[in-house]
């Protein structure tokens, strides 16, 4: 059983090492991501909008805010079910 | 108790540990803003810091730390932040979550930040409550109660 999750992860492995060469090299101006035009309105207009030098953090908080408050209700919403389900009661 | 909890060694390690990997939690979150970082990163990590303590000292000593009842208030004050942020700027004026609506300073711009930062704090209050209620949750029953090593 250890052998085959040895061999599971390793093929996974590969797999991820032999995708991640065709990922555009860091601050390639010609990736697809980079050519995007949202992505050149995030770079001129995220720090004036919304005040913060991260963009991944004005994205993540700002334009997306909605999207966030729902994944912290999932993990909210997670953490009562588990705590419902596996808590052992003081008898 | 495991043989590793008995090392003196990883003991005094965890407990001259505990304090800054907390710190670093509360730098990640505050430094979201500004670099990498953010609410669920950091409340991840000040999460670790947590359950590294109870995985050495104890289920028990962990929960003196951290609660139930207070992981459960922990975990909805968090999103009840975060969603009050986005209520306030209804409020005045705005749309849901749009920051630039409250009127706080004189740049909607500064007033965004700002707020961002309050919804990060709000996401890692709620992310570090709900790991630690998890590793409790999964965590066995531990019949002895044996004292932290202050």
């Amino acid at each position: 059983m250890k052998t085959l999750a040895l061999v599971v992860v390793l093929i996974t492995g590969a797999m991820l090492i032999y995708a991640g060469h065709d990922l555009p090299a860091f601050g390639d101006i010609n990736s697809t991501a980079y050519q995007a035009p949202m992505t050149q309105y995030f770079i001129e207009k995220s720090v004036p909008e919304s005040g913060v030098p991260n963009i991944v953090t004005a994205l993540l908080a700002s334009y997306r805010g909605y999207d966030t408050l729902g994944e912290t209700a999932v993990i909210f919403t997670a953490g009562m079910a588990v705590m419902l389900l596996l808590r052992r009661r003081e008898t | 108790m495991s043989k590793i909890q008995e090392s003196v060694i990883i003991r005094t390690v965890v407990r001259i540990m505990v304090p800054f990997i907390e710190l670093f939690a509360l730098y990640v979150i505050m430094h979201g803003a500004s670099g990498p970082g953010g609410g669920f990163q950091g409340g991840v990590i000040f999460g670790a810091a947590i359950i590294l303590y109870a995985m050495i000292y104890g289920i028990a000593n962990g929960k003196k730390k951290m609660s139930d009842s207070l992981d459960r208030i922990l975990a909805s004050t968090g999103l009840t932040i975060y969603a009050a942020t986005g209520l306030a700027c209804i409020a005045f004026g705005g749309m849901f979550l749009q920051y630039r609506a409250v009127p706080l300073l004189s740049d909607p711009a500064q007033v965004s930040k700002y707020l961002i930062d309050l919804v990060e704090i709000g996401i890692g209050i709620t992310v570090l409550a709900v790991m630690i209620s998890l590793f409790f949750d999964i965590s066995p029953p531990e019949p002895e109660v044996e004292e932290a090593e202050e």
